[in-house]
């Protein structure tokens, strides 16, 4: 199972082809929109994953942002990120399809709740940073996918929105509804609680059992 | 701030931490695609960007105007069965067909309408005369839709005015083809 590898000089380099790519997209050339969004088919498909925890839903969710984003090509601006625009459309799919499937329980509450209490981050003894090579092996993209997984949903999302699209605060409040210091306060705690999880997890085997109860404090 | 994380190991230790969760997570390595995704993905896309004069030339595209075709056809060679039928019989005709023959009815003299014995739309009970359901239509009288209404639920149709196509013996999917054809048939025919 061969990937296709594109080898790109310089960053400007690629900025520039693609500009080029979604110019021809926008005359008319359809049939060019996959070979523009396959670099971003990782992080669409994790903005809908993120938001909907269910796989099958979230390439189906994937697939029709896309198509939505081929749709509207023409509104797309040079002015912000291709990425970003791609993502903000991901993610609004993605929310109206949960909402369709389920009722939104207490959303108005969990906004109040940022501010109750301070999380005490832990200490580790033997702390020991993951190397991003790490990575290569599938066990560790697990446990990472597994501890992200874990997470309350607020905090995920914008976990995801910030940290892994990497959307700037302000466009990670308006993709979610939420409030900019919403964002900075859930964003904080998220990293908080995965880096306890990780580290617990490295050390002592990864999640034999999850450090903290959701609802309790952690020490 | 940097001279405290200098200074504090337990603060150095939460930043490092932090800074090692945004690394990794930032890292697409992280992200596993389905597999199979980009191979799906590729296929949907392709369907919805094919260049817009390659869409008419699909088997698909032809089942419309194909399907379109038969039910005319369809439609008129009905239409034409339909009206043959409706000049060889009256158009009460089939009425009667489920009132049991031997059923005693009256008729009231000056009307065309047969009834149940004490039917209460029975006009000028005075002059009524007796027989059997079968002799009464045979002489041409139309059964009572109120007191002999169990019998014509079938063909309530048969009353209604001429020149509607409607009849309740027809199913959905002829009906809808008659009414189609015959607007086309009256389009053509203004032509």
């Amino acid at each position: 199972m061969a990937e296709r590898i594109v080898v790109v000089n310089n960053p400007e380099q690629s900025a520039g082809r693609e500009q080029d790519l979604i110019a021809r997209v926008q005359r008319g050339k359809h049939e060019l929109f996959y070979e523009l969004v396959r670099p971003y088919e990782r992080r669409v498909y994790a903005a809908a994953l993120a938001i909907l925890r269910n796989e099958s839903d979230a390439e189906d969710v994937a697939q029709e942002a896309m198509l939505k984003a081929l749709a509207n090509i023409r509104q797309f601006r040079a002015e912000s990120r291709f990425s970003t625009w791609l993502i903000q459309i991901t993610v609004n799919e993605a929310l109206m399809r949960r909402r369709r499937e389920r009722t939104v329980i207490m959303e108005g509450m969990d906004d109040r709740r940022d501010e109750e209490s301070d999380y005490t981050p832990r200490d580790f003894a033997d702390w020991r940073e993951i190397p991003s090579e790490a990575l290569e092996r599938k066990e560790i993209r697990r446990k990472l996918a597994e501890a992200l997984a874990s997470l309350d949903r607020k905090y995920r999302e914008v976990f995801v929105l910030r940290d892994v699209e990497q959307l700037n605060i302000q466009e990670t409040a308006e993709a979610l509804g939420i409030s900019v210091a919403s964002v900075k306060t859930r964003l904080l705690r998220a990293r908080l609680m995965l880096r306890d999880l990780l580290a617990s997890g490295w050390g002592q085997g990864w999640f034999s059992r999850l450090p903290f109860e959701k609802g309790t404090k952690p020490w | 701030m940097d001279e405290h994380f200098g200074a504090c190991p337990r603060c150095r230790s939460v930043l490092e931490g932090m800074r090692n969760v945004i690394r990794l997570y930032g890292d697409e390595r992280m992200i596993d695609l389905p597999a199979g995704f980009d191979r799906r993905l590729e296929k949907r896309l392709a369907q919805r960007a094919r260049p817009r004069s390659s869409r008419w030339f699909t088997w698909e595209a032809w089942l419309i105007p194909v399907a379109a075709m038969a039910l005319i056809i369809g439609g008129v060679w009905l239409m034409n069965s339909r009206t043959s039928i409706q000049q060889a019989r009256s158009q009460h005709a089939n009425a009667g067909e489920n009132i049991p023959p031997d059923l005693q009815v009256v008729v009231a003299q000056g009307t065309k309408i047969f009834h149940v014995p004490g039917c209460s739309f029975i006009h000028d009970k005075d002059k009524l005369r007796k027989l059997t359901a079968k002799e009464a239509l045979k002489e041409g009288f139309t059964p009572c839709p109120r007191c002999l209404k169990k019998y014509l639920e079938t063909t309530a149709a048969a009353y209604a005015l001429p020149g509607t196509q409607v009849d309740a013996d027809v199913d959905d999917d002829a009906q809808s083809a008659r009414s189609d054809a015959a607007h086309t048939e009256d389009v053509h025919g203004r032509n």
